[in-house]
């Protein structure tokens, strides 16, 4: 983003409103208010990448190896990732103050 | 000058997408527009028209496809009326927020209820403000040619908006004509191929169709508005070129044995001919009246209304929609604040005339001017007149 | 400007004969409208269907309040219809009928210029079909003159392709049979 919305004039608005530069979302980081977050046991993973898919929020990230971690930026710490785990390797770890 | 043909107004309009060389045209049928698309898609499957001919399951679909064959960089065409544009509705605001040039004919006709299939301007006096450039043709010569200028107008760098033709429905859409065609190098050097502002490409992903913030929204708005205006300036310059290739001028504000006239009767479409008659034997009995037709809806010419007012006393507007509740027709109640400001203003006088397809002889005319013309010597009895209406 | 008014039923094609006309009369470089009384029809219920022809652009859109001639396709449409009600003094009626001038004039009333033709027995020997819409208006040029019988080879071309010869040839046999009376105030 350039500039804060509020100071676009009429005149600078793109036309038709389109944007041109994609995932612009990525500048919102919605991470920070997170109450927990997600700690994958490798040894224990297989693999099979249910986490990425059920992440509401895209934060899971495949790493190296085929393994899974997250992106702290914009998880939310909702849990999901953990509670449909098939072989149960993700736990919740509370944040620290 | 070209050879006039005998044709069906719907098939003439169907011929002119097909000189303008239409690339993607979606479409559902609906009377009485149904003959121009059905004869489209038959010049698209014999091969007469290279275009996708996109068949869908309804009018809210058909716009939607047309958004998206528009974003993909295709000059897009596509047809409706009453109810079909009624479920547009919707959609009919997107297209012109996101600035796809779409070309669209509205064969106008009553909404229900009751149902009605027959000839009047409600359906598009309902999406008046869906920020679409709007024009009313009188004939088939008419529907013709401005089919063509549409794509022109629309599709210019400075325009970028989706465009309306309005012709009236039955009485002109069904009607077997005299018109002149434009052969297809004519119209080519007239138009050229659409190069498009924007085409959707996987490999330079972009987001259409966001959210306007709160911050933002009134900002949008405003451009929207100020290029719909200053669409006037460029429909101006397409109508010239029009006129000086083919001999046949139009102009936002038709004038008819205006010269001298103290009363005007303001007219829209294919009625606006048979007031021209009308004109004719009341000024042969010596009224001092002329006509008005109101061909440019959107953006609306306000200037060249003013302008065309000039010394009149009284203006006697006719529409073919009631707002039913409110000040009468639409065109009546944007004609008043138009002329609102004008010093001093003409009385302005409202007829709704030709609703559902009702027959509406020169003889109308007359009756409206002589009751106008009394009305208008003393404190009118209504804020507006249902004319012919029984009871 | 010479205003005809078509009655016939739905599905007899008398929409078709005023299209055809006014394309006829367009090649000769006159402006006409044809044009059908718009509506839900139904097959076999009365319809109307109009026609002008002038020699100025038309500016009129409206129905035919006062014909100057009615053609009607079928005679159990005179009882429902009265097609001469609002015809012009001076008005034509051009009727398919197998009866003689003096027999249609007593059964029907008729005052006007009357032109008649048993057009179902060309149709039935000609076209094979009883669609009588193509050679009624070989009665219909006889009576008016409108336009000539030449100029509706390539109009009907145009429309009934590998049909048109039998439809020109059947409209042409109408104009040939075709007997004309004039009125008898």
């Amino acid at each position: 983003m350039t500039k804060p919305l509020e100071d676009f004039t009429w005149q600078e608005i793109e036309l038709g409103g389109i944007l041109r530069e994609p995932g612009s979302a990525r500048d919102y980081k919605v991470g920070d208010w997170k109450s927990q977050h997600p700690v994958w046991t490798k040894s224990h993973c297989i693999r099979c990448g249910v986490c990425w898919t059920v992440c509401p929020e895209g934060a899971i990230i495949e790493e190296e190896g085929g393994y899974f971690d997250v992106n702290l930026d914009y998880c939310k710490g909702c849990g999901i990732c953990a509670r449909e785990c098939v072989i149960g390797c993700i736990s919740m770890v509370t944040e620290e103050e | 000058m070209a050879k006039r043909v005998g044709i069906e107004v719907s098939l003439a309009v169907s011929h002119a997408v097909q000189l303008a060389r239409a690339e993607a045209i979606a479409a559902y049928p609906i009377t009485p527009q149904t003959h121009i698309v059905e004869h489209l898609s038959s010049l698209v499957a014999n091969g007469d028209l290279e275009a996708e001919f996109i068949n869908v399951e309804s009018e809210h679909s058909a716009i939607s496809a047309c958004i998206g064959t528009s974003a993909a960089g295709a000059r897009t065409y596509t047809a409706t009326s009453s109810q079909g544009l009624a479920l547009m509705h919707e959609i009919l605001f997107i297209a012109s927020a996101m600035r796809f040039p779409i070309v669209m004919t509205v064969a106008n006709r009553a909404l229900s209820g009751p149902l009605s299939i027959w000839n009047d301007h409600s359906d598009i006096m309902a999406a008046r403000d869906i920020g679409w450039i709007q024009v009313f043709v009188q004939n088939g010569q008419e529907a013709f040619d401005h089919s063509i200028m549409a794509f022109k107008i629309a599709e210019h760098r400075r325009v970028l908006l989706p465009m309306i033709v309005n012709l009236d429905g039955f009485i002109l859409s069904h009607v077997v004509e005299a018109l002149e065609f434009a052969d297809q190098d004519t119209v080519d050097r007239f138009l050229p191929p659409y190069s498009p502002w924007h085409q959707l490409d996987p490999k330079k992903p972009v987001t259409m169709g966001a959210f306007g913030m709160p911050e933002v929204f009134a900002e949008f708005k405003m451009k929207h508005q100020v290029t719909l205006m200053n669409s006037y300036d460029q429909i101006m310059k397409v109508w010239q070129e029009w006129g000086q290739l083919t001999g046949r001028a139009y102009h936002p504000v038709e004038h008819y044995k205006t010269d001298g006239a103290k009363i005007l009767l303001l007219t829209m479409g294919c009625l606006s001919e048979v007031a021209e008659i009308a004109v004719d034997e009341l000024r042969a009995a010596g009224q001092p009246v002329g006509l008005l037709k109101l061909r440019l809806w959107r953006p609306f010419p306000f200037a060249a209304l003013r302008e065309a007012v000039y010394g009149a006393e009284l203006v006697i507007v006719c529409d073919r929609a009631l707002s039913v509740g409110g000040a009468g027709g639409p065109v009546l109640s944007e004609v008043r604040s138009v002329l609102y400001p004008v010093v001093p203003h003409p009385k302005v006088l409202g007829y709704v005339i030709g609703l559902g397809g009702r027959d509406v002889p020169p003889e109308a005319f007359k009756e409206i001017f002589f009751q106008a013309q009394a009305e208008a010597e003393q404190e009118p009895s209504e804020e507006f007149y249902m004319y012919g209406v029984r009871g | 400007m010479l205003e005809i008014r078509f009655h016939g039923r739905g599905g007899q094609g008398a929409v078709t004969s005023v299209e055809l006309l006014a394309l006829a009369a367009i090649e000769e470089g006159k402006f006409a409208q044809g044009f059908p009384s718009f509506g839900p029809e139904r097959r076999g219920a009365p319809v109307l269907a109009f026609l002008r022809i002038d020699d100025h652009h038309i500016r009129l859109r409206c129905k035919i309040a006062q014909p100057d001639v009615v053609t009607i396709l079928d005679p159990s449409l005179i009882r429902i219809q009265k097609p001469t009600a609002d015809l012009k003094t001076n008005g034509i009626v051009i009727l398919n009928t197998n009866k003689s001038l003096a027999e249609a004039r007593q059964e029907y009333g008729f005052k006007h210029t009357l032109a008649l033709v048993d057009a179902n027995h060309i149709a039935r020997e000609v076209l094979g079909v009883l669609i009588v819409n193509t050679t009624m208006l070989g009665a219909l040029i006889r009576a008016t003159g409108v336009v000539k019988v030449d100029s509706l080879e390539h109009p009907l071309r145009e429309r009934f392709g590998a049909m048109a010869a039998k439809n020109f040839a059947a409209l042409k046999a109408a104009y040939e049979k075709t007997v004309v009376e004039e009125a008898r105030p």
